[in-house]
């Protein structure tokens, strides 16, 4: 187990939302989860276009009794699937990503994105409603004119809590490509967004216009040979961006050196090692996701099979590379058969920087820590969720002679993958999504 | 041949099989084609493809003057596209970039409207005419229709590759016909 701040850390089952059976409908798959940010809500996209929001309630505040529970907030339908009747084509209703921006009042604002269309959403509590209406009944018919000899003003009684999700803006029409990434900036005015060949750079404020700040079309499509994958704002400076690429690069670009920011300031690759050279380099060399530390000096990228951490100041070489699975680097033919190999993980922060987590196979989920050198592979299991049940660690055999409790690689499920993960920002508190279930898990101490 | 040899150019040609039935059947997915996974796709084909020729390169010239016995192999792959192409004469093709770029939804239709995204004034066209190809026959052409002269194709194309074709054809007709999805 990993250690953390005052000890071992161990992973107890904590909930899990989601149908049980194994017949999975479609629109149930999870798209994207994220917590906000102060942890109190998580939000899950699907590829039914729904959004579902629990919000914690905490029972026991006190370590090492810490107990949350999330239960559901509010439910509602974003996105719909459309039909561009100019190209013919379907536009899909899955929610790519949702971002939360930071709380300036009582409502809560969300932006969640499918491919062709973001949308911002407000999240407001009703808990009062007017009664006594001068000219209504309570049902709303108004009342006869003649019948009216007194006034009266309506006054606000307590009601059942109700949650309104409302979308107050839709920018729409900015994308010919599929979006693949939404940020919100630290100046909390404005937010990127990446498809594969541009990124656009909207206010909140405004949604009839957005500014174009990467294009790397090529000018014929036949040379096309790397596209955009991530792209995240840096937490802190409001003029700083990186975006990652199918090659395996990731390029920063600061906002205050043009306005189109085609040419990057720092440029992050490693050198391929050529003993690992096979038909599937470039597509594994892709990199799937994009995250910035909490503290601003380090980014994180997944690619197929590694995690690795840049220092933001050495552009050669990672500081960091941690190996997912490499067990499945001999299996790659098979894993582009069955198209696994084009699955796109995604990876996250703890609160401090100090631990990096990542999805695979199986249903398993890896943690790194950074700092002890250590790390552990779990699984999100019906089998393992009772309540506060520790987590015992998994491993898979490469090869050889099988252990006790050790799974063989050929035994692994590769319909079972988590490739979305969130942590707490603050707490030891994880919510990782399988195929169609969300399973929330607590340090045994926190 | 080699063993070694024989061996790598089987695996690169099933693997150009795979890559190009996933190419057909990503053009009916819902949300239209992605260009990512295409991009990929295309990487992995020329990878595959070039593979596939440095290997036939290193075992020198077919004997005889008879054709390639790779063709017939070609056409033996499940899912693959292959057709007999009698006139097809080339023991060794120039490499050149691999056909099968991404469909670009901005300016798809090249082949009737004015492409003026990718318009380029001066340049040689860099299409491919004529029997002299540098594509080998596994690979689907590009266009819709056949240039005049071209016979890449018998008359009589295979099972998958009907429907398949029938789709290529369909993409690339006229955006002004409006084509009803269900």
């Amino acid at each position: 187990s990993l250690a953390g701040p005052g000890g071992d850390m161990q992973w107890c089952f904590s909930q899990v939302k989601g149908a049980i059976d194994d017949d999975v409908a479609e629109a149930d798959i999870i798209s994207t989860v994220e917590f906000n940010h102060t942890g109190e809500l998580l939000a899950t996209g699907d590829k039914g276009g729904r959004v579902v929001i629990f919000q914690q309630e905490i029972e026991n505040k006190n370590p090492p009794q810490f107990r949350s529970e999330y239960n559901v907030y509010s439910t509602f339908q974003s996105h719909e699937p459309e039909f561009d009747y100019l190209k013919s084509l379907e536009i899909e209703e899955k929610i790519n990503k949702i971002r939360w921006l930071p709380q300036k009042n009582a409502a809560q604002f969300l932006l969640s994105t499918n491919d062709k269309t973001i949308k911002l959403w407000k999240i407001s509590e009703r808990d009062k409603r007017p009664e006594g209406y001068n000219l209504k009944e309570e049902d709303g018919r108004y009342k006869d004119p003649n019948t009216i000899t007194s006034l009266r003003v309506p006054v606000l009684i307590p009601m059942d809590l109700m949650v309104e999700a409302s979308p107050r803006r839709v920018f729409a029409n900015a994308h010919t490509y599929h979006i693949n990434s939404i940020s919100v900036n630290s100046d909390n005015e404005t937010y990127l967004s990446a498809d594969d060949l541009r990124i656009n750079l909207w206010h909140l404020e405004i949604t009839d216009r957005s500014f174009n700040i990467v294009d790397i079309k090529p000018a014929n499509m036949e040379e096309l040979t790397e596209v955009i994958t991530a792209a995240e704002f840096h937490p802190h400076q409001c003029n700083t961006f990186v975006y990652s690429s199918s090659k395996g690069t990731i390029r920063l670009c600061d906002m205050r050196a043009s306005a189109l920011c085609d040419k990057h300031s720092k440029l992050f690759e490693e050198p391929e090692d050529p003993s690992n050279r096979s038909f599937f380099s470039e597509i594994i060399s892709s990199i799937s996701d994009v995250k910035f530390s909490h503290n601003g000096r380090y980014m994180m990228t997944r690619d197929y099979l590694s995690v690795k951490i840049w220092d933001l100041n050495m552009e050669n070489r990672p500081v960091e590379t941690y190996q997912v699975h490499e067990y499945l680097r001999s299996k790659l033919c098979s894993l582009y058969e069955n198209d696994c190999i084009f699955d796109k993980f995604e990876c996250c922060w703890n609160g401090n920087d100090s631990v990096v987590m990542t999805g695979s196979y199986n249903n398993f989920f890896r943690m790194f820590d950074r700092g002890h050198r250590r790390d552990v592979t779990l699984e999100a299991s019906r089998e393992n969720s009772k309540p506060m049940q520790v987590l015992k660690p998994r491993k898979v055999c490469a090869g050889g002679k099988r252990k006790k409790d050790e799974i063989s690689v050929d035994s692994l499920d590769f319909n079972k993958k988590i490739l979305h993960t969130a942590w707490h920002p603050q707490d030891n508190i994880i919510a990782v999504a399988t195929t169609n279930n969300l399973y929330i898990f607590q340090d045994k101490v926190i | 041949m080699s063993a070694a040899i024989m061996e790598v150019n089987a695996e690169a040609r099933r693997i150009l099989a795979v890559s190009i039935s996933k190419l057909y059947a990503s053009r009916t997915q819902r949300g239209g084609l992605r260009l990512h996974r295409s991009l990929l796709l295309s990487l992995v084909m020329k990878s595959a493809r070039d593979i596939y020729h440095s290997s036939r390169e290193s075992e020198g010239p077919p004997v005889g003057g008879e054709q390639p016995s790779t063709e017939e192999a070609m056409d033996a792959c499940s899912g693959c596209p292959g057709e007999a192409n009698p006139g097809h004469r080339e023991p060794q093709p120039e490499p050149e970039s691999v056909e099968p770029a991404p469909e670009d939804p901005e300016g798809c239709d090249g082949e009737i409207t004015e492409d003026k995204e990718n318009r380029s004034p001066a340049r040689q066209s860099r299409k491919r005419r004529g029997k002299a190809s540098a594509a080998p026959d596994f690979l689907p052409s590009k266009r819709a229709r056949l240039e005049p002269g071209e016979e890449r194709y018998a008359a009589a194309p295979l099972g998958s590759c009907c429907r398949a074709g029938a789709v290529d054809s369909l993409s690339a007709l006229s955006l002004n016909r409006v084509i009803p999805a269900f």
